[in-house]
């Protein structure tokens, strides 16, 4: 289908909605009356805990001023706004607390869009009958998917591509609110439906669904607006102190990727094998030789188990025969806790900085050359009144316990806070990152107008 | 004539990075600024699977994929991480601190004339 207009501009406000929309950028990126504006809201980045526990980890108030900002432009302006990832998670609760975000923005200043939500909740009985048909394939090297593992897991969800997000203007949508969605597929989907070519409108969706970042200097939230026309894209910075330059916008081609040529969404995977990258002013760069290698359609699941109950505790040492010996004076806590608690239904860890605390696993580096040490001694438990004793007997272990040539009797550690024992609430894994092939890509993802 | 010196990476990239490329995976990138240095990296050829890792402590069948990325003067390693993203007793949820190795690591390099 042959695009049925010259060029479309999208506008990327931010990276992250609620990471703060510059507003002279907002202003600037508006002056070039962009068709939709575009968000991504989510990411697995921050981990586990927000999929799981069902709650956002951008701040309520940041997220109301972004997205009223958003709205306000959409108003004035009658372009459509789409949201991808909503509440971070993408999950139902992430979904239905942008929604209510959303819904007191309206009530406000008195918006009546027509909007449409999508949710990307999977159900475990059809994921289950789809891995007895051998549909569902492991992502970077893990296991196969079992009944068990999703049984066990707390919440699952999909990444959606462009299509439910048509379907939502199809109906007349002029808010798109959807839950978890692939980050390109939100900035894609209007230029996608206007007839624009798919490689280009989902790499200038790659490259704008983190706002400023693949402009220089890269700090801060920025927004990002990409022009599509019949055979490139051109993106450049609304912000006037910035530029997109060559390298700016191909090295973000490596980011987050464990491979810069090719990205797989739903559907097909763009290929950047033949991508060029041109200057075209002292602050845009245009992108040509995209291209889209179609396959079958398969959808990225994401799901998180929870492990238990966090408690932690944080602490330091400046004392050299204790750090002279610290191995065996962990293994003593250890071995005390695990006289009072024995070694069933928790696990305790010692985080140490200034040894391994940051590399874990990967460090190198045995020796310590480190005047002082910090601690964060941590529980996990199958309770959380266990995981909160557990903690407490570990501290006062780690505190009071003794070593040879011990000077310091009175304790042997500094402790920075009162109360010293925090509370981190439940703890999650990601236990399901898997792929799931579906006939049709509008099946997982119900489309729904709404009332506000 | 040029003769040959020591450096680390770090001194002759721009930027030395590390991230999550998903929550099991994680992805080191070596940005050079010129082209110029960009081939030299490549024609001293210093990065291979033994050597990354030798440099993280892990099996080399960990380490994924190597792959220049010659638009951005590139290069990218890609590994399994050894616990997935905030899994009990990981240490690096974003992955952000894990290029320390990498960016120190000392190779052979021509000297200027």
């Amino acid at each position: 289908m042959a695009p049925t207009r010259d060029h479309m501009t999208v506008l990327a406000p931010e990276g992250m909605l609620g990471y703060g929309i510059p507003v002279r950028s907002m202003e600037e990126g508006l002056a070039r009356n962009p068709d939709v504006l575009a968000v991504d809201a989510g990411s697995t980045d921050p981990g586990p805990y927000y999929l799981g526990a069902g709650v956002p980890y951008t701040s309520r108030r940041a997220v109301k001023r972004d997205l009223a900002m958003m709205l306000d432009a959409a108003h004035a302006r009658r372009i459509p706004v789409l949201i991808g990832s909503a509440g971070g998670g993408g999950g139902r609760p992430h979904l239905e607390w942008l929604v209510n975000v959303y819904g007191e923005i309206c009530r406000e200043r008195g918006y009546r869009f027509r909007t449409a939500t999508i949710h990307a909740d999977i159900d475990k009985g059809w994921l289950k009958a789809k891995v007895a048909r051998g549909q569902v394939t492991p992502l970077d090297l893990l296991d196969p998917l079992t009944g068990e593992t999703i049984d066990a897991a707390t919440r699952i969800v999909a990444q959606m591509g462009d299509e439910p997000f048509q379907k939502a203007l199809d109906l007349g949508a002029e808010v798109v609110i959807a839950g978890r969605a692939c980050d390109a597929s939100v900035i894609a989907a209007l230029p996608i439906r206007a007839g624009f070519d798919r490689a280009l409108a989902i790499h200038m969706g790659k490259i704008l669904e983190c706002g400023g970042a693949a402009a220089y200097p890269r700090h801060g939230s920025d927004s990002l607006l990409g022009v599509i026309d019949r055979d490139s894209f051109t993106v450049e910075p609304p912000n006037p102190d910035k530029i997109c330059s060559v390298a700016s916008v191909a090295a973000h081609s490596l980011y987050e990727r464990s491979d810069p040529y090719r990205l797989a969404l739903p559907g097909g995977a763009i290929d950047l094998t033949a991508t060029t990258f041109e200057q075209i002013t002292p602050r845009a760069v245009r992108v040509r030789g995209t291209r889209f290698v179609p396959a079958p359609y398969t959808f990225k699941l994401e799901g998180v188990r929870r492990v238990g109950y966090r408690t932690i505790t944080v602490a330091g040492t400046r004392d050299p025969v204790l750090i002279s010996q610290l191995d065996a004076y962990l293994e003593n806590v250890r071995n005390r806790v695990k006289e009072v608690y024995g070694t069933e239904g928790y696990r305790l860890l010692f985080h140490v900085y200034g040894r391994d605390g940051v590399m874990g696993r990967l460090e190198t580096a045995k020796e310590i050359r480190s005047h002082e040490l910090g601690f964060v001694i941590e529980v996990v438990a199958d309770d959380p009144e266990a995981s909160s004793a557990i903690l407490a007997l570990s501290r006062s272990a780690a505190l009071h316990s003794t070593y040879p040539g011990r000077k310091a009797i009175a304790g042997n550690l500094a402790f920075p806070f009162s109360p010293s024992d925090l509370g981190a609430g439940e703890a999650f894994e990601f236990s399901v990152h898997h792929l799931v092939e579906v006939d049709d890509p509008l099946d997982l993802f119900p489309v729904e107008m709404i009332a506000i | 004539m040029s003769g040959r010196g020591v450096r680390t990476i770090g001194d002759v990239a721009q930027f030395v990075t590390s991230k999550n490329a998903g929550p099991f995976l994680l992805t080191l990138d070596i940005v050079f600024a010129d082209e110029a240095t960009y081939r030299t990296f490549k024609s001293v050829r210093p990065l291979d699977r033994h050597v990354i890792a030798g440099l993280y402590g892990i099996p080399e069948t960990d380490v994924l994929k190597i792959i220049e990325f010659d638009p951005a003067y590139a290069i990218k390693v890609t590994l399994r991480r050894p616990l997935g993203s905030g899994a009990l007793g990981e240490t690096d949820v974003y992955g952000a601190q894990q290029h320390v190795p990498l960016m120190l690591h000392e190779i052979d390099w021509p000297e200027a004339r």
